[in-house]
């Protein structure tokens, strides 16, 4: 579970940013001035609100801003991770090349994990259906000269949850138990887990 | 259910595609919408609202870009299909776990797990382990190459 330098990267951020980030990540309130009600929650006005976003957009915290939308609610109901073994001094140009297609709204270098796992470009590809995921995938390939390249496609079977990124505090979810989701609490261990298996 | 775009109203179908990006940072987004769709701000609201409790909009306003505000990492876990439910479960019971999805390859469970600094994410990666009782396989991203524009629906 090593972690890497990239991920100690993280924007010095301050205090009541943050305070501000956790309330924005989960939406805005759908009313005609939400910004007024946020900043009444964080007890400041509407104006710093508007201010501090305009901020985070400028530093490069903010990627887009507006509707987020659920892709398999909209009939694309197929999302493959495709998973690629490319040469290391490749990857930028292929993350980049793939990256620029329609069909795509995920590009990312991962490390590889061997002997288990030797992928280390990651790309989402949606469609309507499998066949359609295939077909873009084998386009893509083609197109920015990866045939030859080892590659799979994880099939998405369940979304088990799905929702934006909620950056949470480490004071407010310490290690300690008493912190817990109540849900979580019972069904934490493996004897509860098979009584609840022969129970369903 | 709804399942395809053409079954949206032509309101509902701009509201999905026209705002995924640059939306106004005015005091009253959904008046500005409004008028550049040529309705009221109400109807933008009760559509809007309608939408998102329908799932079909997740939510109105920012994405973040990864490891900027917070840390993440996406996780791997190889579980026996019979334990699969249960430790997905499990999974997405911890908040800082915003994606679970089961995928078909051997390791059938991946999920994004995103804390505020690095510490607090090996944390949430150890208790997961723990509670799920299964090893998972961490891998971070290191680049990102995709420009997020959001996402074309296709009306046809």
């Amino acid at each position: 579970m090593g972690m890497t330098e990239h991920n100690r990267l993280v924007a010095q951020i301050s205090a009541q940013d943050r305070e501000l980030i956790k309330i924005v990540q989960r939406g805005l309130p759908i009313v005609s001035r939400p910004y007024a009600e946020i900043a009444h929650r964080l007890g400041t006005t509407e104006d710093d609100v508007i201010n501090r976003l305009k901020n985070l957009i400028k530093a490069g915290a903010i990627k887009r801003y507006g509707v987020v939308v659920r892709h398999h609610e909209l009939g694309y109901k197929s999302n493959g991770m495709v998973v690629w073994n490319v040469p290391d001094d490749k990857v930028d140009e292929l993350g980049i090349c793939i990256g620029k297609y329609d069909c795509v709204t995920l590009s990312y270098r991962r490390p590889r994990r061997l002997p288990d796992w030797p992928y280390n470009l990651f790309t989402m590809v949606h469609g309507h259906n499998r066949e359609e995921v295939t077909q873009k995938v084998a386009e893509i390939a083609e197109n920015c000269g990866l045939q030859d390249i080892d590659h799979t496609i994880l099939f998405s079977t369940r979304r088990f949850k799905q929702r934006g990124a909620h950056y949470s505090q480490a004071d407010n979810t310490a290690a300690a138990d008493g912190n817990k989701p109540a849900h979580l609490k019972l069904i934490s261990s493996k004897a509860q887990r098979s009584v609840k298996h022969d129970a369903s | 259910m709804t399942d395809s775009i053409k079954d949206y109203t032509p309101l509902e179908q701009h509201l999905l595609n026209d705002f995924q990006r640059d939306m106004s940072l005015s005091a009253t987004p959904f008046a500005d919408m409004a008028e550049q769709l040529g309705v009221s701000e109400d109807e933008v609201i009760e559509s809007i609202k309608s939408l998102q409790d329908s799932g079909v909009i997740s939510r109105v306003g920012p994405v973040f870009r990864p490891n900027r505000i917070g840390v993440s990492t996406l996780a791997a876990m190889s579980v026996p299909e019979q334990d699969l439910e249960c430790v997905a479960r499990i999974v997405s019971a911890f908040p800082e776990v915003n994606h679970n999805y089961e995928r078909e390859h051997k390791y059938n469970l991946w999920f994004v797990v995103t804390a505020s600094s690095e510490e607090h994410l090996d944390i949430v990666l150890h208790e997961i382990e723990q509670h799920a009782e299964y090893p998972l396989m961490s891998l971070p991203m290191l680049e990102d190459y995709y420009i997020d524009l959001g996402f074309e629906l296709k009306w046809a």
